[in-house]
């Protein structure tokens, strides 16, 4: 799978079933392919909210009395496998690289569209695989982190399992990766320069170094930690005289990069779809492009902040907070950046836009618990607590999921031709902030207050603000209804878009609406200036 | 021009002044009851004050960009051609390395006020031999005033209960008795997988790992009964891995000790 294939000999169209069916078939157009990963990685999601939902009503009493106590441990570690490495992971990096990156490079497809095809279809089996281990032995209950010894000790087919699933979704992950930094390089349309390109493409080239640098790590550590289960060795198991905090060295040096595996690529749709809809060019282009590169370098020597608990010496502990808090310097100036892009601009106040200023609104206050975080005297009494659990989903459910639901409103007519209805979205956006925050703001003071996370039964004194988080949950999980509604009925009768609903100027606009397979009928446009809007103030 | 830069002044103002008034009037946190616990509020007062100044400003600004500069029915064009701007890219690149740096090393003055920095011993174990495989949570004071109490304590966790062994007096507790205001060290070990020693009120947690003692000091300054929470997964019955510290004045501690004890003085 080196050798590239020249795409304008590739005659795939002609096998390719027409209409709806094509996205059922073993396409190599990265079209379809996005589209693929798009569609499968909303399945996953609505069987992730389904868990969270179950978690939610387990919480909404101080007892365990929704579900056994196993059951709700390997519900939980679902949720946060199927979330991160089956919908967040796979959608702003899978879906909307695959769609955009060669539009933005000006290619008719990624370098490599039969590992594109292997990479998604990696995906659906191994999803699967992961779910129906719960009817084998039940599935993995030692959480998404599987931390040894509680990983070694727990019914050993959920687990194993659990690790092929992770293993094949880190292979997907990193066939990705590659195809990326390979398209964005070397497949760029003549005369179109690196700092010319859309962001989208500058936050997928750092996602795609974090990828293929860092997911090795822990595919190496799972197949070490499989070992000791099922061949008892001894690389982590204590009984063996293996090290347990050696483990979470190697699980973190990957699971932290994630996270920006996660919101690097949805900072790189915003800074696409902002522009556009405020009329306005992308404010401080450059800084933005060095601010990517110094979240990917910083964002690989931060791992230890989630280890400050587990015994790590002072200086240790000293270096990855000063480490982590700096991270916040380049993350706050993408958001001054964009909101300097919003300023002064012409906003059409639309789902896109509203989804994309919700996701500024709740990364900032993602990012300020995260900087206290980074603290470690703060982080010693939180850690591992509500507190946390809160954090981090206003980074990736607040952050990247906003960003994911902003981008389907705005490269819908893409897609499809057809216009999504706007009061169904926007009714959309006000269910989803007012559920989302109403879900996870109170769990701030659940953590700084004494509820651990992963608990299945609290003190009697939470219940009312775990009800409070759980009429939260209620409201996200109807918020699905009207996107749905929305989706099917715009696709099926929706307004016609036209080709360029939104008179942009990045390249996918620069063809009609849903794109041909070549993506261009003649030569693929030379775009130099994807952010050339505005109207100069000398006029 | 003159008043609209006063508009602003006020706005900042009026920000700055609503983050003081709720990061110093509203306690979110539990009640104190160790040495740590007042220094830890501190830096979350602190923290929680640049956090609002931040949180207010940006989500009025992104409020106040929506509505301004919305388009209005009819409106054509664009907005104003502006790709950048250096001074503001400096601005707001220095402004947040200083505020990042200051709030580090203060950080670090509540780490060290709070014992991180000091090198953690054990004062009633001979542990030279493999003094390097103790890890250290946060330690109030120096190991050589540890000798000053005889409060000794060695923690066993296991799935799903804390074991408190008194080797002084020879017995098994389930419960974590000790004097207010001694410095209390306790030896932490597990039985099979990871747990952790969180006491919200004393703001300390860490992680009790199998095959790696670990350390942690604290003084108590309250006297009171307090939960002991395991914070980390452990397995099915991991919401219910619950006991209580119970504070003391020394009198009653020496009482319960001497009722408890086995060995003679």
């Amino acid at each position: 799978m080196t050798i590239s294939i020249e795409p304008e000999n590739k005659k795939q169209e002609s096998i390719q079933p027409k209409g709806w069916l094509k996205y059922f078939s073993f396409s190599l157009d990265h079209k379809v392919i996005g589209i693929q990963y798009l569609i499968c990685g909303f399945v996953f999601y609505l069987v992730g909210g389904t868990l969270a939902s179950a978690i939610r009503i387990e919480l909404a009493s101080p007892m365990s009395d929704f579900m056994p106590r196993d059951v709700y441990n390997q519900v939980l570690t679902l949720h946060g496998t199927i979330m991160i490495f089956l919908w967040i992971v796979p959608v702003v990096n899978g879906a909307f690289g695959n769609y955009l990156i060669p539009f933005y490079v000006g290619a008719r497809d990624m370098a490599f569209p039969r590992l594109n095809a292997v990479a998604f279809w990696l995906i659906p089996p191994s999803g699967l695989m992961l779910i129906f281990s719960y009817f084998i032995d039940g599935a993995a209950q030692a959480g998404w982190t599987a931390y040894p010894p509680l990983s070694i000790t727990t019914p050993q087919s959920g687990q194993i399992i659990w690790i092929l699933s992770v293993l094949l979704l880190g292979g997907s992950s990193i066939f990705g990766g590659i195809n990326f930094i390979a398209t964005i390089l070397k497949l760029r349309r003549p005369g179109l320069k690196l700092m010319q390109l859309p962001m989208y493409c500058w936050a997928m080239l750092g996602t795609s170094i974090l990828v293929v640098l860092s997911t090795p790590v822990l595919a190496g550590t799972l197949i070490l930690l499989s070992f000791d289960i099922v061949a008892n060795t001894g690389f982590f198991n204590p009984v063996l005289g293996g090290n347990v905090v050696v483990y979470q060295h190697l699980f973190w040096f990957y699971s932290h990069p994630a996270v920006y595996i996660m919101v690097l690529p949805a900072f790189g749709l915003v800074s696409e779809i902002l522009p556009i809809h405020c009329r306005k060019p992308l404010f401080g282009y450059s800084t933005m492009v060095f601010s990517i590169m110094g979240i990917v370098v910083l964002g690989l020597v931060v791992w230890a902040h989630h280890m400050f608990t587990s015994g790590t010496p002072p200086w240790m502990r000293l270096f990855f907070t000063i480490a982590t808090a700096f991270i916040a310097v380049p993350t706050g100036i993408k958001f001054f950046n964009w909101v300097a892009t919003m300023w002064g601009g012409r906003i059409s106040i639309n789902s896109a836009i509203l989804f994309s200023c919700g996701f500024i609104i709740n990364f900032v206050f993602g990012g300020i618990t995260g900087v206290a975080l980074a603290q470690v005297p703060f982080d010693i009494h939180v850690h591992d607590t509500y507190f946390v659990v809160a954090h981090f989903h206003y980074i990736v459910y607040g952050g990247s999921v906003f960003v994911i639901f902003s981008s389907i409103y705005h490269w819908f007519p893409k897609v499809t031709g057809k216009l999504l209805n706007e009061k169904l979205g926007i009714l959309h956006f006000v269910i989803t902030f007012v559920g989302f925050n109403l879900c996870f703001a109170p769990q701030h003071w659940l953590g700084l207050n004494g509820m651990p996370r992963r608990v299945a039964e609290y003190d009697p004194q939470f219940q009312f603000v775990n009800q409070i988080s759980s009429v939260g949950a209620l409201l996200m999980a109807i918020s699905t209804i009207p996107f749905l509604v929305n989706i099917f009925i715009s696709i099926a009768k929706g307004k016609k878009a036209g080709d360029n609903p939104w008179n942009a100027l990045t390249p996918e606009w620069l063809t009609s609406s849903p794109p041909p397979v070549e993506n261009w009928e003649g030569e693929a446009p030379l775009v130099k200036e994807p952010y050339g809007y505005g109207e100069s103030i000398t006029n | 021009m003159l008043n609209k830069n006063l508009n602003l002044i006020i706005v900042v103002f009026t920000i700055i002044g609503l983050s003081f008034w709720i990061g110093l009037n509203i306690n979110l946190l539990p009640k104190e009851a160790s040495i740590n616990a007042p220094i830890y509020d501190e830096l979350f007062k602190i923290l929680f004050i640049i956090g609002l100044i931040l949180f207010i400003g940006m989500t009025l600004i992104v409020i106040y960009s929506l509505f301004k500069f919305r388009r209005k029915k009819g409106q054509l064009g664009d907005g104003i051609a502006l790709e950048g701007n250096l001074s503001l890219e400096i601005l707001w690149t220095v402004i947040p390395s200083v505020v990042v740096l200051l709030v580090g090393l203060y950080s670090y003055n509540i780490y060290d006020r709070m014992g991180g920095m000091k090198e953690l011993n054990h004062n009633h174990h001979m542990i030279d031999n493999n003094s390097e495989k103790i890890w250290a949570g946060i330690s109030q004071k120096s190991n050589t005033q540890l000798s000053t109490n005889n409060v000794n304590i060695e923690v066993s966790a296991m799935q799903f209960a804390f074991l408190f062994n008194y080797p002084d007096g020879d017995f098994i507790s389930g419960e974590l008795h000790v004097p207010v205001d001694e410095e209390i060290s306790i030896k932490m070990e597990s039985k099979d997988v990871i747990h952790a020693f969180w006491v919200p009120e004393f703001r300390i947690k860490q992680d009790i790992i199998p095959g790696q003692p670990t350390i942690l000091n604290f003084t108590p300054t309250r006297v009171g009964k307090y939960p002991i929470i395991c914070a980390e997964l452990c397995g099915p019955y991991h919401g219910g891995m619950r006991a209580s510290i119970i504070v003391e004045e020394l009198s009653d501690y020496e009482q319960w000790f001497n009722k408890n004890r086995k060995t003679e003085v």
